[in-house]
């Protein structure tokens, strides 16, 4: 039983990392994106569209992550170009999102979804029980695990990843020392919603294979403050997701258990623990001021006009 | 910052859905407020039909505008009164936690229609409607006890308000009239409305072990988790079937296009007055959705507790009845009073769950 916990607990976690992991890029290029519960629904709609048409959940990732990869775009645009306020563009982009989609997704509601089948990598998946585990598992699941490291070596050990960072802690110097501000948050915006985009398409086509309006419910504002609560660090964002998601599935378990040992637990107090478990971690985790602040890109949500 | 996005969706929902509705002022405005959207594939979309069937029997004569999404507690209230403020004759507000809003604004608008779904305030302009849902849970019991080889069913359950607890006994005690020992595990999702987690509430329950699963939540997914599963399921407010061809053994359909023609009509006509309807099978407001995926004696039996119930001989509360934890509560032949069931807020034995509190 507690392989098929795991398994739930993969499943409800990925999106949620996945998605953190693409905000995280765009903040620590300096950009607040409070969209992310929009990218995610479109992502989500556009993967189930894509691979309801073409028959194919791959090309139905694809769908998903170019949905929300041209929805972060307009962020950048109002954002960037027209250096619009951030978080009320932001919320907008939710609104805008999560009404589009259910406009877009009308035509596919209560359609049987395409499930993206686990890819069983030979040899490794023969493990007893983390071959099952760790190595029976869909596409996505893979890319969230390769984007986490990735995003780790891009940050800390490439040269691009510096700059990046530099732009994030001040623009105005980045600027100074010949850096184009703009066009790299265009990039990691656009890269953010890409992954919001592949979150999205996790939860069409693996997590429920279905459309339905709101299906996001809420997780995007879960992703946007997991990059928060890890103080952007992409291995943090990990481990908080898979903490975020054991939690919510270790309490429906809870509650069946409590009842099979005649225990009265109020479900609501077990429904709150993932958020009470969050706080907990974030004091721990803000415990130390000094390192917060060295993580903390300092221009996070300030706009950038380059003459200046 | 969610306040903010709340009331700008439903700003934007209450510019959309007025667009269209702007002429033709002699027909009469029949007006509908719901939770979810028109397409969640369960409890909205059941009304929405109801709202389609209605504006397709009385075409010429009235208009039917309607407001999707728009969340319970506060801004509930807002939408309605808007709805009313815009020329609404008559407005049906779809979900329980629509009630006091509904109270508020009806009690400002004297001349307004109101009718609650499920609620049990009323007033001189507000009518109250419901199904008696529990006599579909109670058929649904029967057949789980029936087609379940360990003997213990999952429910999926929502928030724990009396018309969810009296499901659940309900469905129950279908059960037990068919196998005395059977059991029920419940999992409180505390929600109505999220693909995921009802998913992932499934998912806890077969993992613990139970090998059939009934659902109070509005989307297919714990339909699609017993589908993948291979275990039998029931669906819930809309026939589910699509999500589980070879999985939905039967569902409970609430069909209100009947009740929302008798209504307006009696509008219309000018013999409206305030009820409080509590309808069921037999009249047409609840129905099952065929009987698939079981063999011929399962569905025989379904087809005759239907028809006993439609006639009146049977009612699914019927005495001796325990409480859960063992005493008494309705003497042999003895049936509760409606109050009683609507307000039901323990277990009846047998349910193996602490109503939450």
């Amino acid at each position: 039983m507690f392989e098929a916990i795991l398994l739930t607990v993969i499943t409800a976690s990925t999106p949620l990392v996945v998605a953190a992991l693409g905000e995280l890029v765009s903040q620590r290029s300096g950009v607040l994106n409070l969209g992310v519960e929009g990218m995610m629904i479109m992502g989500a709609v556009a993967a189930f569209a894509t691979a309801q048409l073409t028959g194919s959940p791959y090309l139905g990732i694809l769908g998903g992550i170019i949905g929300g990869g041209l929805f972060s775009l307009l962020f950048g645009f109002l954002t960037l170009t027209l250096v619009a306020n951030q978080v009320a563009t932001g919320l907008a982009l939710t609104i805008l999102g999560l009404g589009l989609s259910g406009q877009i997704g009308e035509a596919f509601v209560g359609m049987p979804g395409v499930r993206l089948q686990p890819l069983v990598i030979p040899v490794l998946s023969d493990i007893p029980f983390f071959g099952r585990v760790l190595f029976s598992q869909d596409l996505i699941f893979y890319m969230s695990v390769a984007l986490v490291f990735g995003i780790s070596w891009f940050l800390f050990k490439s040269r691009t990843g510096l700059k990046m960072r530099a732009i994030g802690d001040n623009h105005g110097s980045a600027h100074a020392l010949g850096i184009n501000v703009v066009r790299t948050r265009y990039l990691a915006v656009l890269f953010g919603g890409a992954c919001a985009g592949l979150a999205g398409a996790q939860l069409s086509l693996v997590y429920t294979p279905q459309w339905v309006e709101n299906m996001t419910a809420g997780r995007g504002w879960i992703a946007l403050a997991l990059v928060v609560f890890a103080s952007w660090r992409p291995l943090r964002v990990l481990a908080g997701g898979y903490l975020f998601g054991a939690v919510g599935i270790g309490q429906l378990h809870a509650q069946l258990l409590a009842q099979s040992g005649g225990i009265a637990i109020p479900s609501q107090l077990l429904s709150a623990l993932p958020y009470a478990a969050t706080i907990v971690v974030l004091i721990i985790i803000s415990h130390n001021r000094r390192t917060t602040l060295i993580n903390t890109p300092a221009s996070l949500g300030k706009p950038f006009v380059p003459d200046r | 910052m969610k306040k903010l996005l709340i009331a700008l969706t439903a700003t934007a929902a209450v510019l959309g859905g007025f667009a269209g509705s702007a002429s033709a002022q002699e027909k009469k405005k029949i007006c509908f407020i719901y939770v979810g959207s028109k397409t969640d594939g369960g409890w909205t979309q059941a009304h929405d039909i109801g709202r389609q069937e209605l504006q397709k029997a009385l075409g010429d004569k009235i208009e039917t505008p309607f407001l999707e999404s728009v969340p319970e507690g506060p801004d509930a209230e807002r939408a309605i009164e808007r709805m009313a403020r815009s020329g609404c004759a008559m407005i049906y507000t779809t979900s329980f936690g629509f009630m006091d809003a509904t109270v508020k604004v009806a009690a400002k608008f004297p001349d307004v229609k109101f009718e609650h779904a499920t609620g049990f305030k009323s007033a001189e302009n507000l009518a109250t409607y419901n199904s008696r849902f529990y006599e579909g849970r109670y058929i649904q019991g029967q057949i789980a006890a029936k087609m379940s080889k360990k003997g213990v069913a999952g429910y999926i359950a929502s928030f724990p308000i009396p018309e969810v607890v009296m499901g659940i006994n309900a469905f129950e005690l279908g059960a037990k009239s068919v196998n005395p020992e059977f059991k029920l595990k419940v999992v409180w999702a505390n929600t109505w409305f999220d693909p995921g987690k009802e998913a992932d509430a499934a998912k806890a329950l077969i993992d613990q072990g139970v090998d059939i699963l009934t659902q109070h939540t509005d989307t297919t997914a714990p339909m699609q988790v017993a589908a993948e599963r291979g275990i039998p399921a029931f669906g819930q407010a809309s026939d589910m079937i699509a999500a589980g061809p070879k999985t939905q053994l039967t569902a409970i359909v609430d069909t209100w296009g009947a009740y929302y023609i008798k209504r307006t009509n009696a509008l219309l006509d000018g013999s409206w007055k305030s009820e409080q309807v509590w309808d069921g099978l037999k009249d047409g407001i609840l129905t099952m959705a065929p009987y698939t995926n079981m063999p011929d004696d399962v569905k025989a039996m379904a087809e005759e507790t239907e028809a006993k119930i439609k006639s009146g001989e049977l009612h699914p509360f019927t005495g001796p009845i325990n409480k859960q934890d063992g005493s008494a509560w309705l003497a042999a032949g003895e049936k509760p009073e409606d109050g009683v069931l609507l307000g039901m807020n323990f277990y009846v034995e047998g349910v193996d769950d602490k109503l939450p509190k």
